[in-house]
């Protein structure tokens, strides 16, 4: 059987119309996940990862607009659904994990109804039936005792606990795409360790693929089967995450790669990508890397690379890519 | 340097001692509630030890915090600086850089006025900014560059010491190598002595000559950088170490997970705090406290059952 991707972004254009400008904060990326597969989604603040989950959920939060650009999953396109028929993806075929539990879970209910409501909307079942499924739920997640933490609140559990309640939640309709936004970021490293361990199970169990939104290049390593670079709202390169880490195409990604402290091999001095993340109001022209890239040349200023295909299902967006030899600081 | 604080039943920090020597950077490791920030916080007599002292130079200085003047205060303050996590909050919104940076010069008068305004601009492209940026406000500024105005304001007063509370912490990846690249050049240029605190292990191994893991307000383990990152020893540091994901798809290494979550300050577990989530623990740990000895040279542990030297990337 040849295998379909289930969820397919093709040149998704989101644009933010403030009082200040239009901020072009995604601008052409492509995104492309398989059934079951675990895709990393990395880049810095400002890049433009979660405004691309946004818009595939259709959650883009005013003055953003989703404006160009196609949507597919499972042979739909996203884009031109209504909005009634929008709310049966959202949660049953396409579930969001959000970076921060301790907002996005409700402080005045207990955490069982947030999880039976989701399960209530999308399938013909009583409350207790919703209730007897969230138990069920928050014990694959790894909670302890599921009767007692169904009953309490928010407040009453820790960020970790918090999260396993979000990743239930984001599980209760067998969704078969979960987009997870930085859902490590908030909690300490050893509790960081249990929730990616328990994300890499769930994904055996569920057979469920996952967009993993992440700005951790060691996350991604440890978890992900393919990944896709992005910087100021565009695709720098996308691979396996093995041709990516061992041989980088973009030089974003050799600079990102190089300028992380390792904790097996201690530098002297850390190499810097000199400058700032660019203003998304008056993006830099061509390249948008090319101010701080230090193989740029004038091509990279005129003129803006296509995301090209280079064999292997890799893809590329650099004028550059067939003359660099880019070295990876973490292949040993 | 033995510090005690009580606030109603918090014991946030519990009979810590260690010494930090000239020109070096000793790094505070530990998850949040391990009593890093309340640490360097006491150190500096933002807050006050229930119990403890700290020296400093051989002068007993939360002494002097207690009972001296403010021109004694301010003399000690000229000798320590704090550099804050998020340098979204800790910049006036209302002042611009230069009024910011020039500060200190107010308060501590200790370079006549005329000398005020180079001195900003010297301090500023000591940080790696440009003269007209000292006109502009802190929300013209990036991340980075606001983490470079904190530093700036920190030398202002020529300073021996800085604790540096998670500086990087709240950085993108690609300036924070920037950041702990200026520290670094800062400390070799002006001698500057760093207490760098941070929950993150591979910006410690980068810029710290010694490191204490902290767990629960305790230390639990305190070595040369090497020597702990090569012979990491109680089950807290090795499953920390273990914890961290390695940005190389190939090294597929153990990882120790540990179950549970760090417990309430308020109601520490008896015995050795760490007992009820540690993969190694024995009948002693929950009935005593291990104390805080040299294993090896240099090494300090508190723990009775560690793991053997060279556990961890064999």
């Amino acid at each position: 059987m040849l295998s379909r991707p289930i969820l397919r972004v093709h040149g998704l254009k989101t644009y933010f119309y403030t009082f200040a400008g239009v901020v072009k904060a995604v601008d052409g990326i492509d995104l492309q996940v398989d059934k079951g597969e675990m895709v990393g989604f990395v880049g810095e603040s400002g890049s433009g990862k979660t405004v691309t989950a946004q818009s595939i959920m259709r959650i883009v939060p005013t003055p953003g607009k989703t404006i160009g650009g196609t949507i597919e999953f499972e042979g739909r396109d996203l884009l031109s659904l209504t909005e009634s028929q929008m709310q049966h993806v959202r949660g049953k075929e396409i579930a969001y994990i959000p970076q921060d539990p301790t907002t996005t879970l409700d402080p005045v209910y207990p955490v069982g109804d947030q999880i039976a409501e989701v399960i209530m909307r999308h399938q013909l079942v009583s409350k207790k039936q919703a209730l007897a499924r969230a138990t069920e739920l928050l014990n694959s997640v790894g909670i302890a005792d599921p009767q007692i933490r169904i009953n309490q609140y928010p407040h009453e559990l820790s960020g970790g606990t918090k999260q396993r309640i979000a990743i239930a939640r984001a599980l209760s309709c067998d969704p078969s795409v979960i987009l997870a936004d930085e859902p490590t970021t908030a909690l300490d490293v050893t509790i960081q360790a249990q929730i990616l361990e328990l994300l890499k199970d769930l994904r055996q169990k569920f057979n469920v693929a996952m967009v993993f939104i992440t700005h951790d290049m060691g996350i991604v390593a440890d978890t992900c089967d393919k990944v896709t670079v992005l910087y100021a709202g565009q695709v720098c390169e996308t691979g396996t995450t093995e041709q990516v880490f061992e041989k980088p195409k973009h030089p974003y990604t050799e600079a990102l790669l190089s300028s992380v402290p390792s904790l097996a091999l201690r530098k002297e001095k850390l190499s810097v990508i000199p400058g700032n993340v660019p203003n998304l109001i008056q993006p830099p022209s061509g390249c948008r890397f090319h101010p701080r890239c230090s193989y740029a040349k004038q091509i990279c200023v005129d003129k803006d690379p296509e995301l090209e295909s280079i064999g292997d299902g890799r893809w590329v967006h650099c004028h550059r890519w067939r003359e660099l030899d880019l070295k990876s600081a973490v292949a040993s | 340097m033995i510090l005690r604080r009580k606030i109603g039943e918090v014991h946030a920090v519990d009979q810590v001692s260690f010494q930090i020597r000239q020109n070096e950077t000793v790094g505070l490791v530990g998850e949040s509630g391990s009593g890093k920030t309340t640490i360097a916080r006491c150190m500096l007599y933002l807050e006050p030890p229930t119990s403890g002292d700290v020296f400093f130079e051989g002068q007993n200085i939360t002494e002097t915090f207690k009972k001296a003047n403010r021109t004694q205060v301010l003399a000690l303050r000229r000798q320590m600086q704090y550099i804050f996590q998020n340098p979204y909050a800790s910049l006036d919104p209302r002042m611009t850089v230069a009024d910011i940076i020039m500060e200190p010069f107010e308060v501590h008068k200790h370079i006549p006025r005329d000398k005020w305004l180079d001195r900003m601009y010297e301090l500023l492209r000591m940080v790696g900014l440009e003269d007209y940026h000292a006109e502009r406000y802190p929300h013209e500024f990036s991340g980075g560059q606001r983490q470079r105005i904190c530093i700036a304001r920190a030398l202002a007063v020529n300073p021996k010491f800085i604790a540096a509370d998670e500086p990087v912490a709240s950085l993108d990846v690609s300036v924070r190598a920037q950041i702990l690249n200026l520290l670094q050049e800062l400390q070799q240029k002006l001698g500057i002595t760093y207490l760098y605190i941070s929950h993150d292990l591979s910006t410690v191994r980068h810029i710290c000559h010694r490191v204490a893991v902290m767990y629960l307000g305790k230390i639990v383990e305190i070595a040369e950088t090497d020597e702990l990152f090569d012979n990491p020893l109680h089950p807290y540091t090795v499953a920390l170490m273990s914890a961290i994901p390695i940005p190389d798809p190939k090294q597929k290494r153990h990882r120790i997970i540990l179950p549970g979550e760090v417990p309430s300050p308020i109601s520490p577990p008896s015995g050795c705090r760490f007992h009820p989530r540690c993969p190694r623990r024995i009948d002693i740990c929950s009935k005593e406290e291990p104390p805080l000895l040299e294993v090896r040279p240099g090494h300090w542990l508190a723990c009775y059952n560690p793991w053997p030297p060279k556990h961890i990337f064999a």
